[in-house]
């Protein structure tokens, strides 16, 4: 899974959006993986993660599959969960992934994940120059570095920029160009705030890496410019 | 992946959910699947809220509205009569689905995704020693989808170049000589929403080998997203990086495993154990 590292967009774009994540070695390290990988997940909550997930269960953002006209249009949707019960739900380690939107909630749980040591592969997917620094301030050294190159190929087939910075924040895909321009539209026409419609993204990235506030950042950005 | 004629409403919301851009109004006013384009995602149907408001009222209720001007329109995620319904897949269609829905997990990798572990656990598995390079060729990222006949064309010029693919790879899996690069002919005509082709090289291959993905991407249908990774030293350093710079290539983005990993599974495994097999854990 290739899943963070393409995320578009120009450095200061792509500023304050770090994607921490957990994972065992298939047949290395998997006996008792799943608590790790939850207790991972626990100690990033208090830092305040803008999102979670693994990949195996649905993330912090959800799509309802029992509304109903009350809940819609009276009660109100019920479209994230609190991060205990997501941690609860996991039913295998898988690749624990927690999203950050700020360098200080990322060096503090680095720190404490470093004192964890929890033995389980610890990923950081971010500017790089930014990931070292952080590294030299926790007294982390890098093992393995995996860079992102641009765009090849039939480029002229991808979308503008701006959908393209909200659609990559989800590398397998998920969160389709289409949907991605509509929310753009939404917002510009009104009928949308922002921070609704990063949350209506964030629902179709399974992995929880979605990044919401950098997608509300896109949007308000988009729409002034326009 | 189908739509059911008698549950939906035309609303048009899954429309623009589709990554492939695969679901459309017909004719008749109500949604249809391109199957041909449809990569079986399942992203319609995991990603959509369900409203299972009986269809014959929403119908009667949007002829009603539009009498007055007025249109019916649910949230943009909701689908509110339920009209999506999955299908059992089989041989070769269901390959799509393995390779473009991420809840899938490969049977050959164990791995959620399109990939392995790659360098994400290279902390543990040493995969990647220092003076390696590793490759990951996303093929149809993001979000314009690739033929097999497509990822062939770029497999047998790797291959070609004397490229060394992952043994434990989806894609490698699926060709019938990793010699050569060629993936089985049944498969040709399958589409997946994008696919990883994982290979190995010695760093001073690296130049030659991005010589062979920018000569096969001028004529490429898709579009091609690479990653180039490598170990460090003892203090965190490495060449890659200014391999790349020297080459043209923005590298600004990364992923970096920290090298927290420890393996416990087996005896021998551990920091200790690896030290004594020479190699740096």
């Amino acid at each position: 899974m290739t899943n963070t590292l393409h995320r578009y967009g120009s450095p200061q774009s792509l500023r304050n959006d770090y994607i921490v994540f957990a994972m065992a070695a298939k047949g290395h390290n998997e006996q008792g993986a799943l608590e790790k990988a939850r207790t991972f997940l626990r100690a990033a909550i208090k830092h305040r993660p803008i999102n979670m997930g693994n990949a195996l269960i649905n993330p912090r953002y959800r799509p309802e599959k029992d509304l109903t006209f009350l809940k819609l249009y009276l009660f109100g949707r019920k479209q994230e969960v609190p991060y205990e019960q997501l941690i609860e739900e996991l039913p295998a380690p898988g690749s624990a992934a927690v999203v950050f939107d700020n360098t200080y909630a990322m060096r503090r749980f680095l720190e404490d994940v470093k004192k964890l040591d929890l033995g389980l592969s610890i990923n950081v997917s971010a500017l790089i120059d930014d990931v070292r620094q952080v590294c030299g301030e926790v007294g982390i050294t890098p093992h393995s570095v995996e860079y992102s190159l641009p765009f090849r190929g039939a480029t002229e087939k991808l979308p503008s920029d701006d959908v393209l910075s909200l659609s990559t924040m989800c590398g397998h895909g998920m969160v389709s160009a289409n949907l991605a321009k509509k929310m753009v539209d939404r917002v510009r026409e009104g009928r949308m705030e922002p921070d609704e419609a990063a949350k209506c993204m964030a629902k179709f990235c399974v992995c929880g890496v979605f990044n919401t506030t950098r997608a509300m950042r896109v949007l308000h950005e988009t729409v002034r410019r326009d | 992946m189908q739509i059911s004629k008698e549950r939906c409403v035309g609303c048009a919301n899954c429309t623009a959910v589709c990554p492939m851009g695969a679901i459309y109004i017909a004719a008749d006013g109500l949604a249809e699947i391109d199957r041909e384009a449809c990569v079986e995602c399942h992203n319609c149907y995991r990603g959509m809220s369900f409203e299972h408001l009986p269809p014959e009222m929403v119908r009667a209720g949007r002829r009603l509205l539009s009498q007055v001007q007025l249109r019916f329109q649910p949230d943009p995620d909701v689908c509110p009569t339920e009209a999506l319904v999955p299908e059992e897949l089989e041989w070769p269609r269901i390959v799509r689905r393995a390779f473009s829905d991420p809840m899938v997990t490969h049977e050959s990798t164990g791995v959620h995704g399109r990939g392995t572990e790659e360098v994400k656990t290279n902390d543990i598995t040493n995969r990647i020693q220092q003076g390696d390079a590793g490759f990951v060729v996303e093929l149809g990222r993001p979000g314009i989808g690739v033929y097999f006949r497509d990822v062939q064309t770029v497999t047998k010029a790797l291959a070609a170049a004397g490229a060394e693919f992952e043994a434990g790879n989806p894609v490698t899996g699926l060709m019938t000589d990793p010699g050569t690069g060629e993936i089985r002919e049944d498969l040709h005509g399958e589409k997946v929403l994008s696919c990883i082709v994982e290979l190995k090289a010695a760093l001073d291959e690296v130049p030659g080998l991005l010589e062979v993905v920018e000569e096969v991407a001028k004529d490429f249908p898709s579009v091609i997203s690479l990653g180039v990774s490598t170990r460090t030293d003892a203090n965190g350093e490495e060449e890659l990086q200014e391999l790349l710079r020297s080459a043209g290539y923005d590298t600004w983005r990364a992923k970096v495993n920290l090298g927290m990993g420890r393996a416990t599974s087996f005896p021998g495994s551990g920091p200790a154990g690896l030290e004594e097999q020479g190699v740096r854990p």
